[in-house]
C-alpha cells in the first residue's frame, strides 16, 4: 500500500490525478455541494493525514521543520473553504433556479443591525479563539532553530519557505527569471487585473457558482492546483536536490536520477534532422522560437475561435485580450511540465548566451 | 428611592464620565454613540446588513488577519528588545530567547502568528472572490488588498532571516536567488548581457537588484540589517498605511458586500 502510494503520488501522476479531480469537482460541483460530502470530505482527510502521522519516515520528514505544520492547518482550511464556498453557492442557484433570490438577500438578512453588540461580540469571540488557538500552538510546537548560519555549507535541499514553495517548484519546469520573477509578477498582476476583466454582474455580494462558472472555475484552478498544490509537492514530495521522494520514503541524498533532458534544438537538428547544431543561434533554436510564437499566434485565434467570441463581445478588446495573455501565460506552466514527463524535455529555447532559456 | 449599586456609582463619577463619554448600551441611541465615540469601534458602521455579520458569511477572516498583524506587532515589539540584528549576537539572543526565559513562548507566538498570517489573508482572499466581493464598487479595494498579501508575504519573508540559523540565511539565498534572473536588472537574467557599454557592464553582481536587496552578492551580515529594518520598520509601516486605505475603502465602498 505505502509503495504504491509512494509511487503514484510522483508529480506526473498525482499532478494529472489532482487535474482530473478538479473536472470533476466542477462537473458533478451539485453532488460535491451537500453537507454529506463536505462531512465525509472532513473525515476522510482527517483519517488519511492521521494515517500519514503514524508512518515513522513521514513523521521524521515532516517534523524536520516545524514550519510545516502550519500546511496541514492551510490543507484543512483550504479544502473546507473550498467545499463551503460551492456548499453555499449551489444552495444560492438552487434559490434562485426555483424563482427565488439568494439567501444573503432574504428580507430579514438585509435588515440593518447594530454593530454592537451584533458585530463587535463576534469579533471579540473570534479574537478570543485565534488567540487561545495561538497560544496552544505555541505551547505544544516550538518554532524551528538551526545550528547558526553557516555560509560555506549549505543544507540539501535547500528550500524557501513554504508559502513560496510552489514557485520553487516551478523553478524545476523553468529558469529562475519565469518560474520567480515573470510568472509571480504575472500572478499579482492577474489579480489586481480580476475586478477589471470580469465584466459579468452578477454574483456580487453573495456565494454563486452557476452565475459565475467561468470565473470561479479559472480561479479554483489556479488556486487549488497551480499554488496549493505546488505548495505541497514542493514541501512534502522533494528531498535533497529537488528530487522526487514518495511521503513514505527515506530522504536519501544518493537516490540516482536519470538526467537526460533534451532540448528542442537537439531533437530538431540531431534527432529529426541527424546532423549537428548549427552555429547561428537563431537558426539553432528555430524549432522552439516556431512553437512559442506559434503558440500564441496560432492558439489565441484558435481560442477565439472555440471559446472566445461570446466574451470578446461582451468584455471588449483590452480586457478579452488580457484576460487570453494571462490564460495563455498559466497554461505554460501544465504544458512544461507534461512535456518534461513526457519528452524529457529541458528547454524549448535555449540561448544561454543571453541567460534567455524557456 | 433605590440605593444605587457601586457599578452606577462608578458609572457617576466624574472620572469614568470623562473617559467614556455614553451611558451602558441597553439603548439604540448608547449603542451608536459607543461604536461612533470609540476611535478603534469607529472603523466599523454603526448599523450594517444582517448578511455583513454572518460567519458564514465573512468567515472572519479579514478580521483575523488583522488581529494577527496587531499581535504580531505587540510581540515582535516585544522580541525587539532582546534581540540584535549582527550576525556576532543574532543567533545567540535567539539561543537566549529559549534557554533563558522560563515558559518563554513570544518567538513561537511571533512565528505561528507570521504562518497564520499568511493563512487568513490567503483564506480571507478566497472568500472575497467566492462572494464576488471585488465587483464594483470594489475593484480597487481589491488591488490594496493583493498588495496586502504581497507585503504580508515579504514581510513573513524578511523575518525568516533574523534567526540567523542555516534554516534563515538559505531559504533567503534561495529566494532572493530569483532576484538575480530579473530580465534586464539582474545579472543572472535575460537581456544583462546586452547592457554593456565597450567592456563596461552595466549590470553585474555588484549592482543587480539582488545586489539591493541583499546588500551585497550574497546572505552576509549586511543582509540581516536590511531585512530587520525592513522587516521591523519600513514594510510594517507599509502595511499600516494600507490597512488604513482598506478599511476606509470598505466603508466607503458601501461596507461589507451584500446582494446589491
Amino acid at each position: 500500500m505505502k509503495n504504491i502510494i509512494d509511487m503514484i503520488m510522483a508529480p506526473e501522476y498525482s499532478f494529472t490525478a489532482v487535474v482530473v479531480l478538479f473536472i470533476l469537482m466542477i462537473k458533478y460541483v451539485d453532488k460535491i455541494a451537500t453537507k454529506k460530502f463536505g462531512y465525509s470530505l472532513l473525515l476522510g482527510m482527517t483519517v488519511f493525514i492521521g494515517w500519514l502521522f503514524t508512518d515513522n519516515v513521514f513523521r521524521l520528514n515532516f517534523f524536520a521543520t516545524n514550519d510545516n505544520v502550519p500546511i496541514i492547518f492551510l490543507v484543512f482550511l483550504v479544502v473546507w473553504s473550498c467545499w463551503f464556498s460551492l456548499y453555499k453557492g449551489i444552495q444560492n442557484d438552487n434559490r434562485i433556479a426555483a424563482g427565488g433570490v439568494p439567501l444573503e438577500a432574504e428580507p430579514e438578512n438585509r435588515e440593518k443591525v447594530w454593530s454592537w453588540p451584533n458585530l463587535v461580540y463576534t469579533e471579540l469571540f473570534a479574537i478570543i479563539a485565534c488567540t487561545i488557538f495561538l497560544i496552544v500552538w505555541a505551547i505544544v510546537f516550538k518554532s524551528p532553530l538551526e545550528e547558526p548560519a553557516n555560509p560555506t555549507w549549505a543544507p540539501n535541499p535547500a528550500k524557501a519557505p513554504w508559502y513560496f514553495l510552489g514557485l520553487q517548484e516551478m523553478l524545476v519546469y523553468f529558469d529562475p527569471w519565469l518560474a520567480g520573477v515573470l510568472l509571480p509578477g504575472l500572478i499579482i498582476v492577474g489579480l489586481v487585473a480580476i475586478p477589471y476583466m470580469d465584466v459579468n454582474p452578477k454574483g456580487n455580494g453573495y456565494y454563486t457558482f452557476r452565475e459565475r462558472k467561468f470565473a470561479i472555475t479559472t480561479f479554483l484552478f489556479g488556486w487549488l492546483v497551480l499554488w496549493v498544490f505546488l505548495i505541497i509537492i514542493g514541501t512534502f514530495l522533494r528531498g535533497p536536490n529537488w528530487v522526487y521522494y514518495g511521503p513514505f520514503e527515506v530522504w536519501d541524498a544518493h537516490k540516482v536520477l536519470a538526467a537526460n533532458n533534451v532540448n528542442i534544438s537537439e531533437y530538431f537538428w540531431i534527432k529529426l534532422l541527424n546532423q549537428g547544431l548549427p552555429k547561428n543561434i537563431l537558426v539553432r533554436e528555430i524549432a522552439g522560437i516556431i512553437m512559442t510564437v506559434g503558440y500564441f499566434v496560432v492558439g489565441i485565434p484558435l481560442f477565439n475561435k472555440f471559446f472566445g467570441n461570446k466574451y470578446l463581445k461582451r468584455m471588449g478588446m483590452i480586457r478579452y485580450y488580457l484576460m487570453v495573455m494571462l490564460i495563455f501565460m498559466t497554461l505554460t506552466l501544465p504544458i512544461k511540465m507534461y512535456l518534461r514527463w513526457s519528452i524529457n524535455l529541458k528547454y524549448i529555447i535555449f540561448m544561454p548566451e543571453f541567460e534567455f532559456n524557456i | 428611592m433605590a440605593e444605587k449599586s457601586f457599578a452606577e456609582k462608578v458609572a457617576n463619577t466624574q472620572v469614568w464620565k470623562s473617559i467614556f463619554r455614553h451611558g451602558p448600551p441597553n439603548n439604540a441611541r448608547n449603542r451608536a454613540a459607543i461604536v461612533a465615540g470609540n476611535v478603534f469601534l469607529h472603523l466599523h458602521p454603526i448599523k450594517l446588513k444582517k448578511s455583513g455579520v454572518q460567519l458564514g458569511y465573512t468567515w472572519c477572516m479579514g478580521g483575523l488577519s488583522f488581529f494577527v498583524f496587531l499581535a504580531l506587532s505587540v510581540t515582535g515589539v516585544l522580541l525587539m528588545f532582546y534581540y540584535r540584528p549582527t550576525a556576532e549576537y543574532a543567533f545567540n539572543d535567539i539561543i537566549g530567547m529559549r534557554e533563558h526565559v522560563p515558559l518563554g513562548i513570544m518567538r513561537e507566538l511571533h512565528r505561528w502568528g507570521a504562518h497564520a498570517m499568511v493563512i487568513t489573508v490567503w483564506i480571507h482572499m478566497f472568500r472575497v472572490f467566492m462572494t464576488g466581493s471585488y465587483k464594483p464598487p470594489r475593484e480597487f479595494n481589491w488591488g490594496v488588498g493583493v498588495i496586502l498579501l504581497v507585503l504580508t508575504l515579504l514581510l513573513s519573508f524578511t523575518g525568516y532571516l533574523l534567526p540567523w540559523d542555516q534554516l534563515a540565511i538559505w531559504a533567503i539565498t534561495v529566494g532572493s536567488n530569483m532576484a538575480k534572473a530579473t530580465p534586464f536588472a539582474g545579472h543572472g537574467g535575460p537581456g544583462a548581457a546586452l547592457a554593456t557599454i565597450g567592456d563596461f557592464v552595466m549590470v553585474s553582481d555588484k549592482n543587480d537588484v539582488r545586489f539591493q536587496l541583499l546588500a551585497g552578492r550574497f546572505v552576509g551580515e549586511a543582509t540581516l540589517l536590511r531585512f530587520y529594518i525592513l522587516h521591523c520598520v519600513f514594510i510594517p509601516l507599509v502595511v499600516s498605511v494600507l490597512i488604513a486605505i482598506h478599511f476606509w475603502r470598505i466603508r466607503k465602498d458601501g461596507g461589507i458586500s451584500a446582494p446589491l
